[in-house]
């Protein structure tokens, strides 16, 4: 049999070839479909996460879905030069950085007392004369309470406040703490710790590890805290019948001048966790004290520098990078989501950061 | 008047083939970022910028052969509604390679937030600060994402329906060179 110069189209099989055709088509949008979640609900996604915090907290749109009660706040970083052996980064050159920033408390309602949470939030945003920029978030408590974004997810699964009472089951909490042991070590540093009586007098950690890369391209495992010049003091009974003492206090003390914290680097010892939010690292690691930061001013976040931030702690200059840390990745990924849902809240309704004549939001 | 050719020439070739695998993987890449909370964030994210910019590079020089050397004219027995379906999806197509990174771009400068390359390599801000931009455009970027997807299959089926069914040339001459005789 010769091979025709001119196959004869019934020669071939057209619904064979047709639904080749189709397989293949189908087979990238199943693909697609695949990466994009849409075929696993059951999977931990971003938009999950974010979901599950709003239904933890309500529906409040323009507001970030956790931190969502904060102030802005702008200044300087005033580096010593010091933490310049340990990484490239611009900001630890001697010399001084701009900086903005916000304090907040945890939670998704931004009306929420201060009293609602024993912990209080600064997040930070560098921007180096190249125009690199570090952005940082910092908790108050040194370590985390999970060390998965899985688990993060089951905690605010367990926080979801029961439709009868409007709070959550603290049966439904106890159970998940003491299925995840991780979260002991936050508890306890919790219960040992009075929260601080001030934004200005507390302590800010980085909780997750990162790495400092130096000129010769060697990396440091490190993490690092924002100490304060002011002497800390515990919120008192008087602040505790008060719903917003925090931010009333901060302007207060920025009228009389401004506040200043100390940027101090923990370098790990080799086998120290990295990936680990919940682990402390043993006393008696090489520290540095890279320089000092000086907060000058603060604003609404209704308005100011702040609020249109993402505060992504994956936004780091040549010089920082990240850790082997789950949470970071989790962190840099769930931000972007409620970011996203915000600003795209704002751009539709341009009146929801103005207040009403009596003082409501709209 | 320009010369016609049965067969693009090799560097439009090059050019598409090479295009079609780093816009399939940039369509798989975007999807997966926004989606996982593992580390393939991070590195998604790291590579979905600069294969951006890299694919509006080469939409530019595609643009440019394409309007000096044009394209192998479709068969005579196409159908009318075949043909102005043809040329409108390849409209579309170089519309949205164009517009994706350059969206992609406003949207991170409207944000405030670094484009970065790699390493300390950063693209300066082609937009101002201005969340309401911002939200415009990330919205635009992920619909016409999911429009570019579906172009880029049904592109795909078309070529392999003029491949294997009507084997009319046209695949061919996006395959290979014209044989000598």
């Amino acid at each position: 049999m010769t091979k025709p110069s001119f196959p004869a189209p019934e020669r071939i099989c057209v619904p064979c070839r047709l639904a080749a055709i189709g397989a293949v088509v189908l087979a990238m949008a199943g693909g697609f479909a695949y990466v994009a979640g849409w075929l696993t609900p059951q999977r931990l996604t971003t938009h999950r996460i974010i979901n599950a915090f709003e239904a933890d907290n309500g529906s409040h749109p323009g507001f970030r879905r956790n931190h969502a009660k904060g102030v802005c706040v702008s200044g300087y970083f005033d580096s010593n030069g010091k933490a310049a052996a340990l990484s490239t980064a611009g900001v630890f050159a001697p010399g001084l950085t701009p900086v903005i920033g916000r304090f907040a408390i945890p939670g998704g309602n931004p009306s929420a007392p201060d009293t609602s949470v024993p912990i209080r939030s600064l997040a930070l945003l560098f921007t180096q004369h190249d125009g690199e920029q570090w952005r940082t978030g910092m908790n108050s408590v040194p370590v985390f309470p999970v060390h998965t974004p899985e688990q993060f997810y089951q905690q605010l699964v367990a926080a979801k406040p029961d439709p009868a009472t409007g709070k959550p089951d603290p049966a439904a909490l106890k159970a998940f703490y003491a299925a995840n042991p991780e979260t002991h070590p936050f508890l306890a540093w919790v219960k040992g710790h009075a929260p601080s009586s001030s934004f200005a007098n507390g302590s800010y950690y980085s909780v997750n590890a990162f790495r400092f890369v130096d000129a010769q391209g060697e990396g440091h495992a490190v993490r690092w805290a924002m100490v304060p010049e002011t002497p800390f003091a515990p919120v008192t009974d008087e602040q505790n019948s008060e719903k917003n003492f925090l931010q009333a206090d901060l302007a207060a003390r920025l009228q009389a001048g401004p506040l200043r914290w100390h940027l101090i680097v923990t370098q790990a010892a080799p086998g120290d966790p990295t990936d680990d939010a919940t682990l402390q690292w043993p006393d008696g690691r090489q520290q540095i004290d890279a320089g000092t930061l000086v907060i000058e001013h603060e604003t609404s976040q209704d308005d100011g520098p702040c609020r249109d931030v993402n505060f992504d702690p994956t936004v780091l200059p040549a010089g920082i990078r990240t850790s082997n840390d789950p949470l970071l990745a989790a962190r840099s990924a769930a931000y972007s989501v409620s970011y996203n849902r915000r600003t795209r809240e704002e751009a539709l309704d341009p009146n929801l950061h103005r207040l009403q004549p009596n003082g409501d939001r709209p | 008047m320009k010369p016609t050719y049965a067969h693009f020439s090799p560097l439009q070739r090059l050019l598409h083939w090479t295009m079609a695998l780093l816009i399939l993987t940039m369509l798989f890449v975007g999807v997966g970022m926004v989606a996982t909370l593992s580390h393939a964030h991070d590195t998604l994210i790291a590579i979905h910028r600069p294969l951006g910019i890299a694919i509006l590079l080469l939409v530019l020089l595609r643009i440019g052969l394409r309007l000096r050397r044009g394209s192998p004219p479709l068969p005579n027995d196409m159908p009318t509604l075949q043909r102005t379906v043809a040329r409108l999806s390849h409209l579309v197509l170089y519309a949205l390679m164009l517009a994706m990174p350059l969206i992609g771009w406003s949207m991170l400068s409207a944000e405030g937030y670094p484009v970065t390359m790699f390493g300390g390599v950063h693209l300066p801000a082609i937009m101002p600060h201005d969340i309401r931009l911002f939200a415009l455009l990330r919205a635009l970027h992920t619909y016409l994402a999911l429009l570019l997807f579906v172009t880029v299959l049904g592109h795909l089926a078309a070529a392999l329906f003029h491949g294997l069914i009507r084997r009319d040339g046209v695949f061919s001459s996006m395959a290979r060179g014209a044989r000598r005789a």
